[in-house]
């Protein structure tokens, strides 16, 4: 394995802070699920990497849970984004303040 | 010749994620997310996880970007607003975070860390499809049942969600 593992590890570090700066910074819902739709695909390539770093192949079978809960995620996310939408007009998440204290 | 490929995917990588937060248009913002997809599945392939990158171009660029796409144009948004004012908070996290990582590296150095003599399953070769069905279905036997039930509370979820009556309240 010519590439280091540690430039996976950056790889993956850089793609989490940038989902986690997305999440943080956007209004828009959609974009914050693809936001958190990035820093999955950052600890799925981890997995990955170490998956084939240290030979063992439970890395890989953790990251067909990660998909679920992504998919899983990604149907009920968007399911309350259409409800939200239903009922304010909006999908900015400014707007949306009814649990706020 | 396997570092260039890997440079290649991880600048496409990196590119198109900080694209994903930084575009307005959010249709612009799903296809740079759908680009990812395709450059994360190549690095799987260089990985030697050719059935994860089968499954994450199948799952995730056709089963769930085309779900991101269809409510984007089902809500008909128009072009974003600006940035949260959440911004300090963000540059805080963010800044925290680089720092964390520079002092792990600053400690722990570039070194890679020794490889575990094999004595579990092997990843490469011949069948990697067949080492993951191997390991799925018998130690992960379990959470692979307690996943299937994941999605069909997500399923089940999703349409009460999204049927018109949950925001006036049913009459019956």
């Amino acid at each position: 394995m010519t590439v280091p593992l540690s430039y996976y590890l950056a790889l993956s570090g850089i793609m989490f802070l940038t989902g986690v700066i997305g999440v943080l910074l956007r209004r828009n819902i959609i974009i914050i699920l693809l936001s958190v739709e990035l820093m999955l695909n950052a600890t799925n390539i981890n997995f990955v990497a170490f998956s084939q770093y240290f030979h063992n192949v439970a890395g890989q079978v953790f990251v067909f849970f990660t998909l679920t809960v992504a998919a899983a995620e990604v149907a009920v996310g968007l399911a309350i984004v259409i409800a939200l939408y239903r009922s304010k007009s909006t999908i900015n998440i400014d707007e949306f303040q009814l649990l706020k204290w | 010749m396997e570092q260039a490929f890997f440079f290649y995917f991880a600048f496409v990588i990196a590119v198109t994620s900080v694209l994903v937060v930084a575009l307005r248009n959010p249709i612009y913002s799903t296809l740079a997310l759908l680009i990812m997809f395709f450059h994360v599945a190549g690095l799987y392939v260089t990985l030697h996880a050719e059935f994860l990158a089968a499954v994450q171009i199948i799952v995730y660029a056709g089963a769930i970007l085309v779900l991101y796409l269809f409510v984007v144009m089902l809500l008909n948004l128009k072009q974003d607003v600006r940035y949260h004012r959440q911004w300090p908070i963000a540059a805080t996290v963010g800044v925290a975070l680089v720092i964390e990582a520079i002092i792990l590296t600053a400690m722990k150095g570039w070194t890679s860390p020794v490889v575990a003599a094999g004595t579990e399953t092997a990843v490469g070769g011949a069948g990697n499809t067949e080492a993951i069905g191997d390991v799925l279905y018998t130690t992960y036997l379990f959470p692979f049942e307690v996943a299937s039930l994941i999605l069909l509370v997500a399923m089940i979820g999703a349409v009460i969600l999204a049927k018109k009556e949950l925001v006036e309240p049913a009459e019956s």
